[in-house]
């Protein structure tokens, strides 16, 4: 009963049967594959009429501090089950992989959020702009480096509307 | 005469958005050309908030994110670390949770129903009838958790405490009301020439069109697709509940709205068995107030008014989350707005909005 996540070495083997060399690793949970093979593959598990991952259920990433995740939560309604696809960036600066909003256009606002609130790049994305903070914010927040505002600012107001200049030291 | 394209804000502050939330639709004289949302203006960031707090601290943030539905929250958010952590919930806390879940589900469809005639032009008169019947849906969650709205009652291994001994007598009674005040509703609504003529064959979605763009919830099933996670994946007890999927056939806002209408029934189905089935024994295991789940991830999700609601958490073995993702159903059910209100006038685009059913705390998070 119930939803059945797939095992990411059977999907491992899938995938490798199809398109050699695009597994970078694979446990029971998950399986990763590289970057730049994301809309393929993605394609692949749409289609193969064994899988049918066609709702893309949840597309977060995650800052692992030296590298990102991408996390793809794919469900098959069909066939009821469940597995979880990744993709790791090591580029700090500008992490880039191509956008599956060609493969899913559910990924259009998530792939947004993304980029919004962590800075991933999804290359060939038709509108990439900010989703929630506006054009011109300093960094992605959801950042593991990301800790304030330039100057040692914190984000908020620094003293509450009506209340006296506060003359201690620091912000308490 | 041919003039340029005219620009119009809808919203940030305007009756039928729901919230601040912003369209900004191009138009060739009446009909929309083009339609981008803009979205924000209620963002508070809870995802980085919560990877400062601990495990048990996040659950009221999962209360505001989906402010007319905060049990369902809870719950997700409670089902996915309970998940990571490997915390099992006794048979009470499970029935109390639908319990919970399903009240919460009628009184956010009440909501949506009403808003959504309000949208089409039966002006408050069917928003208030179904106001009175949340109300009373909320006095049960104040005599269980102390709060109406934000109620904070879940927890990780089970419910904050037990229902009060006077708790089930009044939802019997309740529960006893309810259909016929549903079929007022019915009788009201579903034949109602405004809503007939505003929504039938407005804001149309095909089956493939929802897969394809990840909606959940009564959208998806409104384009006939019978995909409900309580069925697919049963959490809590709806493995020993019997009820229905409602299905639409059009895809369109009526479909969307009778959808809604007759989950409400299957709600009080629901209600119904749990009312004979719950059984007496704790309703908590015992939890550390500093959890510290295994390292790894879990993904729990359940179905919430709006649709599939998750929560991605990531765990390195300290006491708060290293990442906290919300999926949420009234940001991902938009996706697909600027192609269903293509061809629309401004009200039809108004009423598609309002029959996705949005709730901003929950789209910008």
């Amino acid at each position: 009963m119930g939803t059945r996540l797939l095992s990411g070495l059977e999907l491992a083997h899938r995938l490798e049967r199809v398109m050699p060399g695009v597994v970078v690793e694979a446990v029971p949970e998950w399986v990763e594959v590289s970057p730049q093979a994301v809309v393929d593959v993605g394609r692949f598990l749409r289609d193969d009429p064994e899988l049918e991952m066609n709702f893309l259920s949840c597309l977060t990433a995650v800052d692992l501090l030296d590298h990102f995740e991408v996390v793809y939560h794919l469900q098959s309604l069909r066939h009821n089950h469940l597995m979880v696809l990744k993709a790791k960036l090591w580029e700090r600066e500008s992490p880039e992989l191509p956008s599956v909003a060609s493969v899913w256009p559910g990924a259009h606002l998530q792939e947004r959020e993304a980029y919004d609130l962590m800075g991933i790049r999804f290359r060939g994305h038709p509108d990439l702009r900010r989703l929630f903070l506006w054009e011109g914010f300093p960094g992605h927040p959801l950042r593991k480096d990301w800790l304030g505002m330039p100057g040692q600012r914190m984000p908020g107001l620094e003293t509450f509307p009506g209340e006296p200049e506060w003359r201690g030291e620091g912000r308490g | 005469m041919v003039g340029e394209p005219l620009v119009i804000n809808v919203g940030p502050q305007h009756p039928s958005t729901h919230g601040v939330f912003r369209l900004k639709l191009t138009l060739d004289g009446e009909r929309i050309l083009d339609c981008e949302m803009v979205m924000g203006y209620l963002h508070r960031s809870m995802e980085k908030l919560a990877e400062e707090r601990t495990w048990t601290q996040n659950i009221p943030f999962t209360d505001r994110t989906d402010y007319l539905s905060a049990m369902t929250g809870n719950l997700a958010y409670c089902l996915a670390v309970e998940k990571l952590a490997g915390i099992p919930v006794p048979p009470r806390a499970h029935w109390i949770r639908t319990i919970m879940a399903e009240l919460q589900r009628f009184a956010s469809h009440c909501m949506a129903i009403g808003t959504f005639v309000n949208d089409c032009g039966a002006w408050h008169t069917p928003l208030l009838y179904m106001m009175r019947e949340r109300e009373k849906v909320l006095d049960l969650f104040e005599l269980a958790c102390g709060a109406r709205l934000t109620t904070n009652y879940m927890r990780i291994g089970g419910v904050a405490r037990d229902l009060p001994p006077e708790f089930l007598p009044r939802l019997r009674e309740l529960v006893k009301e309810l259909p016929q005040r549903i079929a007022e509703y019915e009788e009201l609504l579903v034949e109602n020439e405004i809503i007939v003529a505003r929504a039938r064959g407005i804001g149309v979605l095909s089956a493939e069109q929802a897969i394809a763009y990840s909606v959940s919830g009564p959208m998806l099933r409104g384009s006939g697709v019978a995909w409900d996670l309580r069925k697919a994946n049963p959490y809590a007890a709806y493995e020993q509940v019997e009820f229905d999927i409602p299905v639409g056939v059009h895809g369109d806002c009526y479909d969307r709205f009778l959808v809604r209408l007759a989950e409400m029934r299957q709600s009080v189905r629901i209600l119904e068995q749990a009312l004979d089935m719950i059984p007496s024994g704790p309703v908590q295991t015992p939890v550390p107030l500093a959890l510290r789940p295994p390292p790894g991830e879990a993904y729990g999700r359940i179905e919430s008014p709006r649709g599939e609601l998750g929560f991605y958490v990531v765990s390195d073995g300290g006491p708060s989350p290293f990442r906290f993702h919300i999926r949420s159903p009234s940001l991902i059910n938009l996706t697909p707005l600027p192609e269903m209100v293509r061809g629309l006038t401004v009200p039809d685009a108004i009423i598609t909005l309002g029959s996705i059913d949005i709730v901003v705390g929950e789209v910008d998070r």
